[in-house]
């Protein structure tokens, strides 16, 4: 048996049998390769199906739990992490992962989104970034690079940038990590990290549109798109090292931020068991 | 006097609090608005107490989400709010009604539109708790007129939204909201606790909205085994988003049809002094006790006028509505707003019975005598 047979085992069972396929993403879409690293890291810890809840809000990265064999929650635009929210405050002892988009997380869920890093909260967010609005169509988003085209920038992007990473690390997150879909086997030790990690993890996984993005900046196809992000990546550890001139038209990846630091779930259990005590007491 | 059982003076949205946690409410998540906020006040005092879950979210928004989270996760989840908070949380409640996720959300209603009176009194949010969100759905909306019908009516809400998969809006008011009264706190069992019904089959043959022969499905929790789809978009009985015609019509007639057949166990009203009554006086909320008020100052005067309240004006029993009606020729519907229920009053009414409208829309209650004086007009 070849390694690839061994993968496509290991994917298959973490796939909804009945879900009928193929899925609603382009041909050559970097989804599908987060959707990969993510299974292949739940497969690594081992973890009990059941146990896991995939929430994602609306847009094309979003459609991904429908396809998973998990308790999945497809919910509203931006919402995902609200929803989450309630899920893991509801039943702290499972696994809770929300799968967001660029506009979905920092435009119409910003607010959600900030928040939940400043709780703390014990979710893994896996936003895949590909800097545009893919699925109406191709609109500017909160990460499309300036001067960049969209069918809503037909003159080029003249707004300023999130930062995710510096929005996550500002607003409280435990676990602030970059990969791309070109660094497959990083992306997926990076998942495996944020879902370990108690606390908030976000995980920016750069992606490619070359259907929108790729075509309106000549950025070529899919392969080309792809391969753009690894002579762009800097890993950070080498990225230490240099000095600012040699990383300016780079982009960080790794582990960028991590922290310890108390997690919601566990205040509020300590807030139960402390009034249990106080009642027992009296 | 004496006093038997658990007697309290209470707020109505304190009131609220207590019926939540007679049914057995295990989470609630909120967001600070006048004149709502006692009831997460409350909630956040008595959660952790009794191992629910409570949070403070950072919108109205986030909070009907991790409502919808919790309830699939299992909980009896809820919300408190008031006009303009109902106005952000209004596309996630469509997610609920679409998803057939329980969850009651409690509207204590300020004036509006907009910012409007966050103090004072109004009813103007009738038409939005029956079609706020967008799309075709069936409402259910309960209005409570005391401090011990926010209790029974917040313990109905719950049980609504569990025993048919739906959420369930109490509309308040600010006076009701605000006001103290007494009321004596039903003993355990006294009143009906329901559970949403799970399923007994197999983690391989549960459908999550399967079409049973009551249209409500039986529901798994998250967590229970069962690892299905829940999806806002128009979903088949897996919860798999679907565009096939026959498909999304048997979604939509599920949602209505759910509801619709079990109007004799939703629908709930009281009359006062009804039977020979030739003019009906028709309120809910804070206005009805006004309107019982002025009922029996137009009986002093022999005037055959009676009163009815209906507990439940989302959806409102039209046939029993038109039996009450059947000897009145005119009725009176009185509101605190620009006419919003007179307009489904006049769509079910008798034919030969007229319609008149009471309103007021000053940011003060309705008076008995304003409504007397109405009877009187209408004669």
């Amino acid at each position: 048996m070849t390694s690839t047979t061994i993968q496509s085992d290991v994917t298959h069972h973490y796939l909804r049998p009945k879900k009928k396929f193929p899925n609603v993403w382009c041909a050559g879409c970097g989804n599908g390769i987060v959707m990969g690293a993510l299974i292949r890291a739940i497969d690594k810890l081992g973890w009990d199906k059941d146990n896991v809840a995939v929430v994602s809000g609306i847009g094309c990265s979003s459609r991904m739990p429908v396809y998973l064999d998990f308790n999945t929650l497809h919910t509203t635009h931006g919402r995902a992490l609200a929803f989450a929210t309630g899920v893991k405050i509801a039943k702290p002892h499972m696994k809770v992962i929300v799968i967001t988009g660029d506009g979905d997380a920092l435009a119409i869920g910003g607010n959600h989104f900030i928040h939940a890093c400043r709780r703390n909260i014990d979710i893994t967010a896996i936003l895949i970034d590909n800097k545009i609005y893919g699925m109406t169509g191709g609109q500017f988003a909160p990460t499309t690079p300036g001067g960049s085209y969209a069918t809503t920038a037909p003159y080029g992007n003249y707004e300023k940038q999130f930062d995710v990473v510096k929005l996550a690390i500002g607003a409280g997150a435990s676990y602030v990590a970059r990969g791309t879909v070109y660094h497959s086997s990083q992306l997926e030790k990076l998942i495996i990290g944020g879902l370990q990690k108690k606390g908030f993890a976000i995980v920016d996984a750069f992606s490619n549109c070359h259907t929108y993005y790729g075509r309106m900046n000549r950025e070529g196809d899919a392969v080309a798109m792809i391969k753009w992000f690894k002579t762009h990546a800097m890993p950070i550890e080498a990225a230490r090292k240099l000095p600012p001139e040699k990383l300016k038209d780079k982009f960080i990846t790794g582990l960028i931020h991590e922290t310890d630091a108390t997690e919601f779930c566990d205040e509020y259990q300590a807030l139960v068991d402390r009034l249990a005590g106080k009642e027992a007491g009296r | 006097m004496t006093r038997k059982g658990n007697v309290k003076l209470l707020q109505g949205n304190e009131a609220c609090v207590e019926g939540a946690l007679y049914a057995g409410a295990q989470f609630f998540a909120g967001y600070p608005i006048t004149p709502s906020t006692e009831i997460a006040e409350g909630m956040s005092r008595e959660m952790p107490k009794r191992g629910g879950k409570f949070i403070q979210m950072e919108d109205e928004i986030g909070s009907i989400a991790a409502v919808i989270g919790a309830s699939n996760a299992g909980c009896k989840s809820m919300t408190a709010t008031s006009g303009p908070g109902f106005s952000l949380m209004q596309e996630n409640i469509g997610y609920a009604y679409m998803t057939e996720t329980p969850c009651v959300i409690i509207n204590v209603q300020r004036g509006g539109p907009s910012t409007g009176l966050p103090t004072k009194i109004a009813q103007s949010d009738v038409m939005q708790a029956r079609w706020g969100t967008h799309g075709d759905y069936t409402a259910i909306t309960l209005a409570p007129s005391s401090a011990r019908e926010c209790f029974s009516e917040t313990v109905r809400a719950f049980n609504i939204a569990e025993r048919f998969r739906t959420p369930v809006t109490v509309l308040g008011d600010e006076v009701l909201g605000h006001m103290r009264e007494i009321m004596t706190i039903p003993e355990p069992g006294e009143l009906d606790v329901f559970d949403r019904i799970k399923p007994d089959v197999p983690h391989e043959w549960y459908r999550h909205f399967e079409i049973t022969p009551s249209y409500v499905s039986p529901m798994a929790s998250f967590g229970d085994g069962y690892r299905y789809n829940v999806s806002g978009l128009t979903h088949d009985q897996d919860g798999f988003p679907t565009a096939v015609a026959s498909e999304i019509k048997e979604k939509l007639d599920k949602l209505r049809l759910k509801i619709e057949r079990y109007i004799d166990e939703i629908a709930s009203f009281r009359t006062e002094m009804m039977d020979d009554a030739h003019v009906a006086v028709i309120s809910y909320g804070t206005v009805a006790r006004a309107a019982y008020q002025a009922v029996r100052m137009a009986r002093d005067r022999r005037i055959k006028v009676g009163a009815i309240q209906p507990f439940t004006i989302w959806p409102l029993h039209e046939v029993k509505l038109r039996e009450m009606l059947a000897n009145c020729r005119k009725v009176i519907v009185a509101e605190l707003n620009m006419g919003q229920l007179v307009h489904e009053i006049r769509r079910v009414a008798p034919r030969n019975t007229e319609v008149f409208e009471l309103n007021r829309y000053d940011g003060e209650v309705m008076t008995p005598l304003q409504i007397l004086d109405k009877i009187r007009e209408v004669l």
